[in-house]
């Protein structure tokens, strides 16, 4: 399969994330320029952590408007495999892929540091290869984590089982001191309803070898090779459609 | 005289007096005029004045500089260029170097700091290296009300809470959206820092051997190319009057002059120029930091040995009506001016426009050596460049020892013996200088790029991985104040044989070093007193661990109403492991793990009471509990430390230690706690023999020692590794899971409580004092 990794100006994990599935999951992968709508026949595609445009006006409120996501958004309503990490999650919020908002953290100081997520659904292109309830340590760097939505989007979320990810203790337990952000009901990780679309805050390329504190991380980025080996990177409801994208 | 240069305009003739408010004295104006042959207009005058600012000629310092050792095979580049450059191995070189942003940082916390960031990355990135860590080096005054305030005012220490607060914010703000990680520094506090802070910024960064860049124009046609942020009035006199003159009740006035940092421009800066590069069509390039335009050009110019003209005209101009003397004096941030081959500038300016990034041909290299500048058709400045750069003037400033020798102060009162120290010990954690510095590395990302193997405080130096290749490199900064005030020689010794222990200790070979010599006004006799024996304190100890210094800076009158600060060095110290899996952290890591306290001094001759009591005075102990800065610091014993990194480097090669961890700020006893709060659940119940008083044997900061782990099968390996180093290793004890950290000393117990009691009071403190 093929990973695409979309740059846009400022974006600043698009390296890292890029190595991550080269040299370590081992698979091709191919940076998406912003001003394109060509996504180079990429199966999934991931909208790195960074500051797009500076962050500028409201994050990633330029970045929304770019080229590449017009072909990323067609390419997500057609069932292809798209993960926003960090930044890339805020942009997906601000392009109505996924539900909700962002806030300023809580402490409203921008935080780095290891957190723990429990996996909270294991039926989806992101989490196939982990464990329901596994507990993952992979580090968080944002200034605006502090997800948000209305109490409606948050029943919707939970009924139709659209949370991934959610900040934990090490062992498992969720309670308020584990919450690094103040995000709402501890939400580290939505996808959308047809669960081909997901975004995190934590940095799963930061945490995907040992050397690094921890190889956690990598369980995302092998879940979506093995989804895709499985089923293909467009989800079959949407043949037409899909064989139309594929062909471009 | 703080905003003189709004009322300037073209026509005014320039007079000695104005050459005066410019800050050039009578000497000095009296050679501008024999180099023009006559008198200069105002633009040229604007021009000499910065590039003869004490910020940019370096004209006190210079002729002291040339006693620091600079060449070892592997110097690629030495002093005097953007950044210095060692070779790595592999095809590669690190790049890199420290810079101050001192009173910006002061007058504006946040965007002081967060440009001086941005300027020091331009420095790396301008050599062809891509940025993989910033570290900085931070002094304030006092925090808290604790002794070592000296009874500064709740004001007071409120006014440094916000400038730290805004110091770090703003480094957060500029590296974390560039996209570099901010991976270490230090942080001490002492009441002479209270008005006026200092922000040390170093940046690393990794490029190929033979791709790299100088800022040497060459090639006369070349067009040269303005490239980044359009020029506004903001930072104008930056270098000459904020940097190059001593602080007064007005400076709070001097907010104009602060430039304002844009790190999204900076990273399209970065990528822009890096691409450009690639396709081998740049010829020089330099960045537009201190004395922006005027600086980049004349300095590219004389490296080159060529001239350069500019035409203002074509200038990108965020304002109107912008003068000349405004445009060649702005240090609006983010700006860039290289050199393109003729004929090829059309693909560059493509690459910086795929980044969405202005490329502008303002000039072009010429034959001989004048710097030209045109403005509407006329000529508005012109001048040899090398009398701007190379010739400014150079002076050996008088120089007097203190008349009252230092340190003669009231000493420290030791404990009788057997007293319980544990209280005080608990002070201590929570002193802010020693105070865990969580707070504020969380608000950096230090992560990104994910080259990190030791994040902050989980070694002794920052260590980074160096992708596609098997080797890391290790940095560190670190300098005391203290000593260098009580004693400049000893102390600066001191910052190097730190800097390469800290490296040491993680396995790696301390490889090159960069300075940021932080001083008062140097004008006054006794200040360049000081200056003069630091850096013949560096000079010793470089020469002695043989590092080489390739480059750093200097930052002068560092005094506000008549106080100079403490004399500063701070050492920047690179070190390499050729082999990154022998990286090793400060964290005891197994139960029953042998502690071991190794000395470079070796069997040690029987420590004398009051020479303990003199070293202890000296010491953070002192400073954070009695607010006793007195004493001499320890001698530094650099054969010692040599011995002791040779037989560290040794023993983490053979990958027989666990963790080390150099004895430094709060002695041995904070050293091994700091072992124990960097593990999981592991503590120690350490046992020492001592020939000294134990309240000196527990908080005493002599050099050359480090404290080490090892599983117990390889305890008699490690032991005799030591004795083929010929240093001292003595047995402290085992690593236990325990729930009571201790120490005794000879036989008895000076320190007992619970590790998580202490392990709160450090983790804790910094937090709890910043929340007010």
């Amino acid at each position: 399969m093929k990973f695409g990794v979309v740059v846009f100006p400022g974006s600043n994990c698009d390296d890292d994330t890029h190595y991550v599935i080269s040299n370590v999951l081992g698979q091709q992968v191919e940076f998406l320029w912003h001003q394109s709508e060509d996504l180079h026949r990429a199966d999934a595609v991931i909208l790195p952590g960074g500051f797009a445009f500076g962050d500028y006006l409201r994050i990633g409120a330029i970045a929304r408007f770019s080229p590449v996501m017009r072909a990323v958004e067609k390419f997500a309503r057609a069932g292809g495999i798209v993960l926003g990490i960090c930044n890339g999650f805020q942009i997906l919020l601000e392009a109505g892929l996924l539900p909700g908002a962002m806030l300023r953290n809580a402490g409203l100081r921008f935080r780095c540091l290891p957190v723990h997520i429990r996996v909270e659904a294991v039926d989806t292109p992101f989490t196939c290869a982990a464990r329901r309830g596994q507990v993952l340590e992979i580090p968080i760097a944002h200034n605006e984590g502090n997800y948000f939505c209305d109490a409606e989007t948050l029943a919707a979320l939970e009924g139709s089982n659209q949370i991934l990810f959610r900040y934990t203790t090490p062992d498992g337990h969720e309670d308020a001191a584990a919450n690094p952000n103040g995000s709402l009901a501890n939400i580290a990780g939505i996808c959308n309803r047809e669960r081909n679309v997901a975004g995190l805050m934590p940095h799963p390329e930061r945490a995907s070898e040992a050397s690094l504190g921890s190889a956690d991380g990598l369980v995302i980025f092998k879940s979506v090779a093995e989804w895709f080996a499985r089923n293909g990177g467009i989800a079959r409801h949407n043949g037409e459609n899909a064989a139309a994208l594929q062909a471009r | 005289m703080g905003t003189f240069f709004l009322m300037i305009d073209t026509e005014i003739k320039v007079t000695a007096e104005i050459a005066a408010e410019h800050g050039l004295s009578p000497e000095e104006y009296a050679r501008v005029l024999k180099i023009l042959g006559r008198e200069p207009n105002i633009t040229e005058l604007g021009i000499f004045s910065v590039m003869w600012s004490e910020h940019c000629s370096y004209k006190s310092s210079r002729v002291h500089l040339r006693r620091l050792p600079t060449k070892a095979p592997q110097v690629v580049q030495g002093p005097g260029e953007n950044a210095g450059v060692v070779d790595i191995g592999d095809g590669l070189c690190a790049a890199f170097k420290i810079e101050s942003h001192n009173h910006p940082s002061y007058v504006e916390p946040f965007q002081g700091a967060a440009t001086g960031v941005g300027g020091i990355l331009r420095d790396v990135f301008t050599m062809g290296a891509r940025p993989i860590a910033v570290l900085d080096a931070l002094r304030f005054g006092p925090v808290t009300n604790a002794p070592g305030a000296a009874g500064a005012s709740a004001e007071l220490t409120a006014k440094n809470r916000h400038i730290l607060d805004g110091v770090v914010g703003g480094i957060a703000f500029y590296g974390n959206c560039f996209g570099v990680p901010t991976v270490g520094g230090d942080v001490a506090f002492a009441p002479g820092y209270s008005r006026n802070p200092l922000v040390n910024a170093l940046a690393l960064g990794i490029a190929r051997r033979d791709q790299l860049f100088f800022a040497r124009a060459r090639g006369a046609g070349n067009p040269v190319l303005y490239v980044g942020a359009k020029t506004g009035r903001d930072g104008i006199h930056g270098a000459s009057l904020l940097a190059s003159a001593e602080f007064t009740e007005e400076s709070q006035q001097k907010r104009p002059n602060v430039q304002v940092g844009d790190p999204f421009l900076e990273k399209l800066l970065l990528e822009a120029c890096l691409e450009a590069m690639q396709i081998g069509a740049i010829v020089a390039i330099q960045d537009m930091g201190a004395a922006g335009l005027t600086s980049s050009s004349c300095e590219m110019a004389s490296r080159g040995g060529v001239g350069i003209e500019l035409d203002l005209d074509r200038v990108p101009q965020r304002e109107t009506g912008m003068i000349p003397y405004e445009m060649m004096l702005s240090e609006s941030q983010e700006r860039m001016l290289l050199v393109a081959e003729r004929g090829r500038e059309r693909e560059v300016i493509e690459v910086f426009a795929k980044w969405g990034l202005d490329a502008i041909e303002v000039g072009r290299v010429t034959a001989g050596e004048m710097m030209r500048v045109m403005w509407h058709g006329e000529l508005a400045a012109e001048i040899p460049a090398k009398a701007l750069a190379e010739e400014a003037p150079l002076y050996q400033r008088p120089i007097a020892p203190p008349a009252a020798p230092r340190g003669s102060g009231k000493l420290i009162e030791l404990l009788p013996e057997g007293t319980n120290l544990t209280g005080n010990f608990a002070r201590l954690l929570a002193w802010p200088a020693i105070a865990s510095k969580r707070w504020i590395f969380e608000q950096y990302d230090h992560m990104v790029r994910t080259n990190t193997l030791a994040w902050p405080g989980a070694a002794d130096a920052a260590v980074l991985r160096v992708k596609e290749t098997n080797r890391a490199l290790a940095l560190t900064v670190d300098g005391n104040g203290r000593w260098c005030w009580l004693a400049p020689r000893e102390g600066a010794a001191a910052a190097v044989a730190e800097g390469a222990r800290n490296v040491a200790c993680t396995g790696a070979q301390p490889w090159a070093a960069t300075n940021c010599l932080n001083f008062g006004n140097p004008e006054k006799p006794e200040v360049m007193w000081e200056f003069s024996e630091c850096v013949d304190g560096i000079a010793d100890a470089c020469r002695a661990l043989e590092i080489p210094i390739t480059g750093g800076n200097v930052s002068f009158y560092n005094d506000t109403l008549g106080q100079s600060i403490y004399p500063t060095p701070v050492l920047g110290v690179l070190g390499l492991l050729e082999d990154a899996s022998r990286a090793v952290g400060i964290a005891f890591q197994q139960e029953d793990d042998a502690i071991l306290l190794l000395d470079g001094a070796g069997e040690r001759a029987r420590t004398e009471a009051r020479s303990a009591q003199r070293e202890l005075s000296s010491s953070e102990y002192a400073l954070a509990l009695f607010g006793i800065v007195s004493g001499a610091p320890p001698a530094v014993d650099l054969a010692g430390e040599k011995r002791l990194i040779e037989a560290l480097l040794a023993l983490t090669g053979d990958k027989l230690l666990h963790s080390a961890h150099d004895i430094s700020d709060g002695g041995l006893a904070v050293t091994l706690a700091e072992c124990c709060f960097a593990s999981r659940g592991l503590t120690a119940d350490a046992h020492i023999a001592a020939t000294e008083p134990a309240e000196a044997a527990v908080f005493g900061e002599r050099g050359a020692r480090a404290i080490v782990s090892c599983a117990p099968e390889s305890l008699a390996r490690v032991q005799e590794i030591a004795r083929q180093y010929s240093i001292g290793v003595a047995d402290l004890g085992r690593v236990t899971r325990g729930e009571d950290f201790a120490i005794a000393v000879n036989g008895i117990r000076v320190i007992q409580a619970r590790c998580e009691k202490l392990r709160a009071a450090w983790a804790d403190s910094l937090k709890s004092v910043m929340a007010g």
